[in-house]
């Protein structure tokens, strides 16, 4: 192990024993956990301030527009003053608003989103807690969002917050089931539930083929599978029709203003970089270089890098495409996702029962390109252009 | 040897069982039962059950606490204050709940099964309970999940608009 | 007390709050939280027998535990999808005031 690879868990023990001398035994652990903890409080806000400075740069260029470009050279600061902006904001609570649960949302948001990256695994030796089932705890408590965003949507007493907030239960209830779908078949593979396990199972082999899950025909299909469902949980563009702004103004947290309102953004793009460094760790190797050689640079360094791609394939994305319909929204996820998920399910299963070697190759991407190619005719044929008629309000 | 813990966890789970009841507005109600269930979802990982706790957690308050908010907006319950919470006999409810627990208390105290020499801590691996799904059980899962399906497809046709009678 | 003695009396008192819920509420999502929490106080006497009682086999409460839970969400879907059906056709869900049945 380089030192440069294991600096913060060195650093990490070295503190610890600093504390050790000064601290009575008893509070060893919760001094470790705090140690692991606060370089997260610290991190990935960071790297929301990083985050929303580079999606609005980006959006801007493939707009043909240059972005924010006032604060601070190439418009760095932006964020410092989004947040002071957002912090000396008044804090309007409407008068029929259920105030409690109206306070409540916005800080169970944040405290879920950060609370999921105890189990995911940033480096070599760098995760909070391995826990023997990481995964599923990664999803039952990344499950509280959706009653958060309902409490959010219903305390507020605004049809429109309502409504997003119904459309956004509903769609991620529809798209959590194809994300935890495309996930077994990682769980099959790596025959465990534990991040840093799964991580291990994809280690460089010698071969000239990296070892990442995304590198056959299954993980491929399970990882663009994944993205697409990531996206609709974290209601981003093209699945953001709960937070419509020109429908439904905003949706669920129109009522929320200054620090709640800047508390909800936060809590957004934790749960997109949670999920994206999950999508990491299930499929891009997490930590891991693709070869034996790339082993030289840090393991966190990989992992960022990874990381940071995901991140850019999201703001193309949110660039790129158009929003989608409620119906096509809903169809897309029972029709399409939900039976490609099913199937590659039993892909998996076979890739694994076949053994190695050229055939379960040539099968598995049969298998997935023939499904995909029947799902999706299926998917198009019901959606045939149709004379649209309009209605009005009288 | 009724530990801190476990008397802040068991008060959690009592106070939001009895608010899940009483609260006025229905909306409450599933808030309140949604804090039970995290409360014992606590509870299940307190005496070492990971798994059952995450899955507790995923399942009621992923899934059925979602389907509750759902049937309240969709029967307008969040809306309409009602007049009387209560059934009209509802010291009769009272009184056999009342009864049931006293019954069940003397049975507590009494059995010698709820008073077990205190034995080693038992410890299940993820690994084994996958396996013991597959192997043992597999039966049990299969018919749970035909059972799962089919309260699918009933829940989907029962409340299926079928135009009849508004 | 013992561990276990604490957990079934909380598991008990649980059962009696969801029992008199079902019993005396008039609305129909309420008695279903009722019987929810009754499900939930069973399975809490699993896993606190499962942990603290005798076992012969190390899992077999856990099972008992992941497959109620699996029941009850079933249970849940159908009973929820009964009070939409019932609200269709009644316009309320007060348990009182459907009695067609009573003749």
């Amino acid at each position: 192990m380089s030192g440069v690879d294991q600096l913060f868990v060195q650093l990490k023990h070295w503190a610890l024993a600093r504390c050790a001398g000064i601290l009575p035994e008893a509070w060893q652990p919760l001094v470790s956990l705090l140690l692991s903890i606060i370089p997260l409080l610290v991190i990935f806000p960071t790297l929301f301030a990083a985050m929303v400075w580079m999606e609005r740069k980006g959006l801007g260029r493939i707009q043909n527009r240059y972005g924010p470009n006032r604060v601070g050279p190439f418009g760095l600061l932006q964020p410092a003053a989004d947040g002071i902006k957002a912090l000396i904001k008044e804090d309007i609570v409407p008068r029929a608003a259920d105030r409690v649960v109206h306070w409540l949302a916005p800080v169970l948001l944040v405290t879920t989103a950060f609370t999921v990256y105890a189990v995911l695994p940033f480096g070599r030796n760098m995760v909070v807690v391995d826990l023997e089932a990481g995964l599923l705890f990664f999803f039952a408590v990344g499950t509280v969002a959706e009653l958060v965003v309902f409490m959010a949507g219903w305390s507020s007493r605004n049809k429109y917050a309502l409504l997003g907030a119904m459309r956004a239960v509903a769609q991620m209830i529809s798209y959590e089931i194809p994300l935890v779908l495309s996930t077994v078949t990682v769980v099959m593979i790596a025959g465990t539930l534990s991040l840093p396990q799964i991580v291990l199972a994809q280690s460089p082999a010698s071969g000239w083929w990296p070892a990442w899950f995304v590198f056959t025909p299954w993980g491929a299909a399970g990882f663009v599978l994944f993205l697409i469902a990531a996206n609709a949980e974290a209601n981003r563009s093209p699945f953001d029709l709960p937070e419509g702004e020109s429908e439904i103004i905003a949706g669920y947290f129109i009522e929320y203003s200054g620090f709640k309102f800047a508390l909800f953004f936060l809590g957004e793009y934790l749960s997109l970089f949670a999920v994206s460094a999950l999508g990491v760790t299930l499929f891009l190797g997490g930590w891991h270089a693709p070869y034996v050689v790339g082993e030289w640079v840090p393991s966190w360094v990989w992992f960022f890098l990874k990381l940071l791609a995901v991140l850019a394939l999201f703001i193309w994305t949110r660039g790129t495409l158009p929003r989608l319909r409620q119906d096509q929204l809903m169809n897309f996820a029972w029709k399409f996702m939900i039976p490609m998920t099913l199937i590659n399910v039993v892909i998996a299963a076979l890739w694994h029962w076949i053994g190695s070697g050229p055939v379960r190759w040539l099968v598995c991407s049969a298998l997935v390109i023939g499904a995909y190619s029947l799902l999706g005719r299926g998917l198009m044929r019901a959606g045939r252009w149709m004379p649209r008629t309009y209605r009005f309000a009288e | 040897m009724v530990t801190g813990p476990f008397l802040i966890l068991a008060a959690l789970i009592l106070v939001g069982a009895v608010a899940a009841v009483r609260m006025r507005n229905l909306v409450h109600c599933v808030l309140a039962v949604a804090v039970v269930f995290v409360g014992l979802a606590a509870a299940y990982l307190q005496l070492g059950a990971q798994f059952v706790g995450w899955a507790q957690m995923l399942i009621y308050v992923g899934a059925v606490a979602i389907l509750l908010v759902f049937a309240v907006l969709l029967t307008r319950g969040g809306e309409v204050p009602e007049r009387a919470l209560f059934s009209p006999g509802w010291h009769w409810g009272v009184t056999i709940g009342a009864a049931v627990f006293a019954l069940l208390a003397w049975a507590i105290r009494q059995s010698p099964a709820a008073h077990p020499p205190p034995a080693a801590p038992v410890q299940v691996t993820v690994e084994q309970i996958g396996t013991a799904l597959m192997t043992h059980d597999v039966l049990a899962l299969e018919v749970t999940g035909l059972l799962l399906t089919a309260a699918l497809i009933g829940a989907v046709i029962i409340a299926m608009n079928d135009g009849g009678p508004q | 007390m013992t561990p276990l003695a604490g957990y079934l009396l909380l598991a008990a008192v649980l059962f009696c709050i969801g029992l008199a819920a079902a019993l005396t509420r008039r609305n129909a999502i309420v008695v279903l939280i009722g019987i929810e929490l009754m499900l939930n106080a069973a399975n809490l006497n699993f896993i606190a027998f499962w942990q603290f009682g005798a076992h012969p086999a190390p899992v077999t409460g856990i099972m008992f535990a992941l497959f109620a839970i699996g029941i009850a969400a079933a249970e849940a879907a159908v009973g929820l999808a009964l009070v939409i059906a019932v609200y269709r056709h009644y316009r309320t869900t007060n348990m009182d005031e459907i009695n067609e049945l009573q003749g």
